[in-house]
């Protein structure tokens, strides 16, 4: 099953022009705002091969959470999958200060705003620049990359027993192979290390980045599931996917979750939701929710490349710009649902393969994925960009 | 030994869970302990699903369930071994 892998571990990726790397030559069109998805997807449609990426946000939100808002937007047009970016939205003090963000990657961007023009001639202009930075990016040229230029992040979903016991050690063996030839990882999920908090914060580079990753912990249980949960977490954690699947507590789920972390390496630094790393190659633990598309979509901000998402009973999740792959070890779901499945690994199950086998197996698909092959959630369409809000806004 | 039907992570562990698709009640079955590949075996009492666990021991009403070698929460009712365990005899400790 698992593919004979060359010694040295390479890719073929386009180096942006601050130097990382991409796996993806998107050109976005990316609305400010909830308002200007219309004209940001009349662009996308007017410009065969660019991505429109809508969204629900970006209007009254104010501190920590309008914070938040641009992170995300920027972090997803700093995104080394996106070559290029068109900004639109209403009013042009916002979207300059988004342009201005992503601009400090070296890429081409630039903004429209809507108001004193209206969607008609902003949709004309914004299609001639969209077009120009197709046509120029369409001519960029793949490279040769080291395995140690791929940053690959991690998140799992619609988890089941399986997915502790084969697909999730699956990615940990992924991340003990690739973290010592100098990947960059990422894994989050707050709520959903319930019951494995001894296990996460033992598994910090030091006891200082186990704090870290502690007070993030407790503020979560502290400001949002104890300050808004009802007696049962409303069926929320486990779902009922995870129920059916054969979950029963989260301390279950919450094991099953940080299999994904393997056996050696740690965790060098605890960051905000779509902070980008900073402390260079390793492994590092993002605040997000357990929500796939949320989850997902922060770590694409953060500048991840490539995802890994082990599934038991059969999350479809994808993202605009970042590849998602699916691996699965429930045999029903992979025969049930096995267009959104990217690697079988239910051999382990049978004992037919071995974690090791299926580590190498997915670092196969990974290289693949980097070399360009298309995961099922972007053969099927699957664009799901959703951005975090901490609160309601103003 | 051919393909198992249940696995257990952990020699301190006190449910598996059922791998295989149609496990009838009353079957004898084999499984395997993951963490060092030795062998079980264990009667299935009722029918279980796949992915869903089964006692490996007797658990009285109020007892710490076990896996993974870690607590994964406490029995709501006496389970005998070879027993279903899920969220009628299973509740977390956190909320």
């Amino acid at each position: 099953m698992a593919k004979k892998r060359k010694s040295k571990l390479t890719f073929q990726g386009w180096r942006r022009e601050n130097g990382r790397v991409g796996v993806r030559n998107h050109v976005i069109i990316l609305p400010l705002d909830d308002i200007s998805n219309a004209a940001c997807e009349s662009v996308g449609n007017q410009i065969k091969g660019t991505l429109a990426i809508p969204h629900a946000y970006g209007r009254l939100q104010f501190g920590e959470d309008l914070d938040l808002f641009f992170r995300t937007i920027i972090g997803t047009g700093a995104n080394p999958n996106v070559a290029a970016v068109v900004v639109i939205g209403i009013e042009e003090g916002w979207t300059q200060r988004v342009v201005d963000g992503i601009k400090k990657t070296g890429k081409p961007v630039t903004g429209f705003g809507i108001e004193r023009t209206g969607d008609l001639n902003t949709v004309a202009k914004a299609s001639r620049a969209a077009k120009d930075y197709l046509q120029w990016a369409s001519e960029l040229k793949r490279e040769e990359c080291d395995i140690s230029d791929l940053w690959v992040s991690t998140k799992c979903g619609e988890s089941d027993t399986t997915t502790g016991l084969a697909s999730c050690p699956t990615v940990g063996n992924m991340y003990d192979k690739l973290i010592p030839k100098g990947i960059t990882g990422i894994f989050g999920e707050t709520s959903e290390i319930t019951g494995g908090e001894h296990i996460a914060k033992a598994r910090a580079i030091s006891p200082a980045i186990g704090e870290k990753w502690m007070k993030v912990w407790q503020a979560y249980e502290d400001d949002v599931i104890q300050a808004h949960k009802t007696d049962d977490l409303s069926d929320s954690q486990p779902t009922k996917g995870n129920i059916i699947g054969g979950l029963t507590t989260i301390e279950e789920k919450a094991l099953g979750n940080l299999e994904k972390i393997g056996r050696k390496c740690r965790y060098i630094d605890v960051l905000e939701p779509a902070e980008a790393p900073a402390k260079g190659p390793g492994l590092y633990y993002m605040d997000t929710s357990s929500a796939a598309a949320e989850c997902v979509t922060l770590m694409a901000a953060a500048g991840y490349a490539v995802h890994t998402f082990p599934t038991g009973q059969g999350n479809i999740v994808g993202n605009p710009i970042l590849p998602v792959i699916k691996l699965s070890a429930n045999p029903r779901t992979v025969r049930t649902m096995s267009e959104h499945i990217d690697l079988d690994v239910s051999g382990i199950l049978r004992r037919e393969l071995t974690i090791p086998q299926a580590g190498d197996a997915l670092i196969d698909m990974v290289l693949r994925t980097a070399n360009g092959r298309l995961t099922s959630a972007e053969a099927l369409g699957h664009r799901e960009f959703v951005l975090t809000k901490l609160y309601r806004s103003a | 030994m051919g393909i198992p039907q249940f696995l257990v992570h952990n020699k301190k562990d006190t449910v598996g869970v059922i791998v295989v698709e149609g496990l009838k009640a009353g079957t004898m079955m084999s499984g395997v302990n993951t963490a060092n590949n030795s062998t079980l075996r264990l009667k299935s009492r009722m029918v279980i699903p796949i992915g869903h666990k089964i006692a490996l021991t007797d658990i009285k009403m109020g007892d710490t369930v076990w896996k993974y070698g870690q607590d994964i929460g406490k029995a709501v009712a006496d389970i005998a071994k070879g027993e279903h365990v899920h969220v009628h005899n299973l509740k977390t400790k956190r909320w």
